[in-house]
């Protein structure tokens, strides 16, 4: 018996409102290896992409913000364990994408999976460690909560495919936002995977939308989308953040600016991911006999 | 309407106010003349000229950014914390001490009645003084990361409804935390911030700590466009507060922005009437409605909708409209000739897209700028006057049926600032709260302010957040 078998190969496509649509412009693109061989079309995601993504996600933010915390902790930690059952294909292909030793790949998917472990476990800390009961002069329970901030596009970063793209995904989750993510341009092929891994996690269907393309093209349409809330610019293309901010300006959005360069993904995370894609409610509720 | 008491004027003083005929800038601890033409302060109430104020150049904004960048290197940056709280002491405590002086000098340049700026406006900022003042030697504990260090120079820019207050929220965290300021007042309200200048120089505050640049839209595009400002921080409209998030784009400034709202005051059935409805006429018409939380939208249920309008045009039918320095007055004038003419313009879009206006017999003086208190019923979602902010003491009602519906109505804003709830039921309280996106959410109250509690807007009201553990953040490097 021949063990020749004709491998299956699979379709990268988009991941959107909980489906694995293509870009509806037709378009795909060639993705390479780090060296330049050919590894899978994958799907070039146009500004209708873009748009049906924020309508998916807006559509998706009042149950998980409503969500309890508690619940949102058990999801994000599903993540962590679907992910571990596909370990050895995310190495595959962070090491084929990055042109990482297949160690080294490992050792940025470890760190992936385990980052999905630490923002779960935030999830029902933040109020303790954000929130506050204020001292007023007055008759009034005054207290501070934090709360989502709502739709957070994200564009994700261009060289860590898979651990730089979980860093700033899984806060914006975490904090109980829904997120319309632009993957890395040149290695997009983790992220169509981890979307395969929401889509079996519990998370609700367009709590998070992967779009694989170049975000230098679809990138102003998210940041001038009236019904975005805040955007992550980490990953924004060099030499097109300081125009895509002044685009989110129009609607007063929460930007977060790139870091000169991309940061070193396996430090640890801090609060600094989580903090930009919170507001602070403040109730005064009277007191009295 | 008729009053059961006829009220004798009853006028506070304003000999304890020397207001000299032309004001400077302060920079570096001195008072020094502005390079542009001396704009004039007028009082909204008689339109009369109460003194010519320096307009800062770029160059004078120059001049001042680079005291407060010295003062920031050798003076405030390295003093011992304990010791930069005592200075916010002094201030607190001057405030105190002058208190009556800067209520009368801001109702005179602003308009507002003297038992607001009394027993509002003048207190808290000196609260917000006494409260930063100690968290200065405490930043280690306050929860923002490891070693928070200040940003540098912060340059503030402010409205002209609560002058003096906005510019206590301003400069008091910012000093709090180690950093130096360079603010520029309101143009029509340039007044009580150069006698804070004059406090500035009784506490013996170190020179360049603070520095103040009066001028117009200008000045202010000056103070936020400077290379050598690490931090700016506004308070104003959503417009101003676009361009100001432009011009910062692309750069290292970190940004804080305090604008506008639209906010809905929710009454439900349950609430007692009679103080819903005070607080209600508090939260549209204190200040003339100049507030940026004011309840501008009344969502009544139903049920409620006429008892609260009948209750509501009873009370507004005694408030008392006339001059700002009488004790007895509840409402005060419109602080420009400008901001006037966009409330009457407002007032008659709701009326030609359908509304109906209903405003007390309530006569007028003849000089200076005034609006009556002002109620448009018949309102729906889509008129701008329930949409589009005001500014101003009218009051939109709109009406809902269901708690879901209230909420929905409530949210149906770009805004995010503020809301009211008015219910017996605290359960209700705190659901309906938790819906609200809004950054503050007063129960059974209304424009309720204190320095230990955050405040700021959710969307399109801004972001960042005054006052608190919260508002430490806006001033330090690397605040979680």
């Amino acid at each position: 018996m021949s063990t020749d078998r004709l491998a299956v190969r699979k379709t990268y496509k988009l991941y959107v409102n909980g489906a694995f649509p293509r870009s509806e412009s037709g378009r795909t693109y060639a993705v390479t290896d780090a060296k330049g061989a050919f590894l899978a079309n994958a799907a070039w995601a146009s500004r209708k992409d873009a748009r049906d993504a924020v309508v998916a996600a807006r559509a998706a933010a009042g149950k998980w913000s409503g969500a309890t915390a508690y619940n949102r902790g058990q999801v994000l930690y599903r993540v962590a364990e679907v992910m571990e059952g596909r370990h050895a294909q995310f190495c595959e292909e962070v090491a084929a994408g990055e042109g990482l030793s297949s160690s080294r790949a490992r050792a940025a998917v470890d760190a992936a999976i385990d980052r999905w472990v630490w923002y779960a476990g935030w999830t029902d800390k933040l109020g303790a460690v954000l929130g506050a009961a204020n001292p007023v002069a007055g008759p009034y329970f005054d207290f501070s909560v934090p709360e989502p901030t709502g739709v957070v596009a994200v564009l994700a970063p261009q060289r860590s495919s898979l651990l730089g793209l979980v860093s700033v995904l899984a806060p914006v989750l975490a904090g109980g936002n829904t997120a319309v993510v632009v993957t890395s341009r040149t290695r997009p092929l983790p992220a169509v995977t981890l979307g395969e891994v929401l889509a079996t996690s519990d998370v609700p269907a367009g709590v998070v939308n992967l779009l694989t393309g170049d975000a230098e093209e679809i990138g102003p349409w998210l940041a001038e989308h009236d019904d975005v809330d805040a955007i992550d610019l980490t990953g924004a293309p060099a030499g097109c953040a300081m125009e895509l901010e002044r685009l989110a300006a129009g609607s007063i959005k929460r930007v977060v600016r790139p870091p000169a360069e991309e940061p070193d993904w396996s430090a640890d995370p801090g609060l600094t991911r989580l903090t930009p894609f919170l507001e602070t409610k403040t109730v005064w509720h009277p007191m009295g006999l | 309407m008729t009053s059961l008491f006829e009220y004798a004027p009853a006028p506070e003083s304003r000999s304890i106010v020397d207001v000299a005929p032309s004001y400077g800038l302060f920079v570096d601890g001195e008072f020094v003349d502005g390079s542009g033409t001396p704009l004039k302060t007028v009082n909204p109430a008689t339109e009369e000229v109460l003194s010519e104020v320096a307009t800062a150049t770029d160059a004078d904004v120059d001049r001042a950014v680079r005291a407060a960048r010295r003062a920031f290197t050798r003076v405030w940056g390295p003093m011992r914390p304990a010791d930069r709280g005592k200075y916010l002491f002094r201030i607190a405590r001057l405030l105190q001490e002058r208190a009556r002086e800067f209520a009368v000098l801001e109702s005179l340049d602003n308009g507002k009645p003297i038992r607001e700026s009394r027993d509002v406006d003048v207190p808290l900022a000196a609260a917000h003084f006494f409260y930063h003042a100690g968290w200065a030697d405490k930043l280690d504990w306050a929860g923002l990361g490891p070693g928070p260090r200040p940003l540098g120079v912060a340059g503030q820019v402010i409205p002209w409804n609560f002058p003096l207050l906005m510019l206590a929220w301003k400069v008091a965290p910012a000093l709090a935390t180690g950093n130096t300021v360079v603010l520029k007042p309101a143009e029509t309200t340039p007044l009580t911030a150069l006698l804070f200048a004059e406090v500035c120089r009784q506490a013996d505050l170190p020179p360049g700590v603070v520095n103040i640049v009066t001028g117009a839209g200008d000045t202010g595009r000056a103070v936020v466009e400077h290379e050598d400002v690490d931090k700016v921080a506004f308070t104003g409209s959503t417009e101003v507060g676009r361009s100001i998030a432009r011009a910062v784009a692309g750069t290292r400034k970190k940004l804080t922005l305090e604008l506008g709202g639209k906010a809905a005051n929710i009454v439900f059935d349950d609430a007692p009437i009679d103080q819903a409805v005070e607080g209600v006429v508090q939260g549209i018409f204190s200040n003339q409605g100049h507030v940026c939380c004011a309840g501008s939208r009344l969502l009544v249920q139903e049920s409620v909708h006429d008892e609260v309008i009948a209750s509501l045009q009873r009370r507004i039918g005694t408030l008392r409209l006339g001059d700002p320095l009488d004790k007895n007055t509840d409402i005060g004038a419109i602080n420009s000739a400008e901001q006037l003419a966009r409330i009457r313009e407002l007032s008659d879009v709701g009326e030609a897209e359908g509304a109906s206006r209903w405003q007390p017999a309530c006569e007028l003086p003849e000089r200076g700028y005034w609006f009556p208190p002002t109620v448009f019923t018949d309102v729906s979602p889509a008129h701008r006057i329930a949409r589009d902010e005001v500014f101003g003491p009218v009051l939109s009602v709109l009406t809902f049926r269901t708690p879901d519906e209230a909420v929905a109505k409530a949210n149906n804003t770009t805004y995010g600032l503020s809301a009211g709830i008015w219910t017996e039921k605290g359960s209700r309280i705190l659901a309906i709260a938790d819906r609200l996106r809004a950054g503050v959410v007063w129960a059974n109250t209304f424009n309720q302010f204190d320095p230990t509690s955050p405040f700021g807007g959710y969307k399109q009201s801004g972001y960042g957040r005054e006052g608190g553990r919260h508002g430490l953040a806006a001033y330090l490097e690397g605040a979680r």
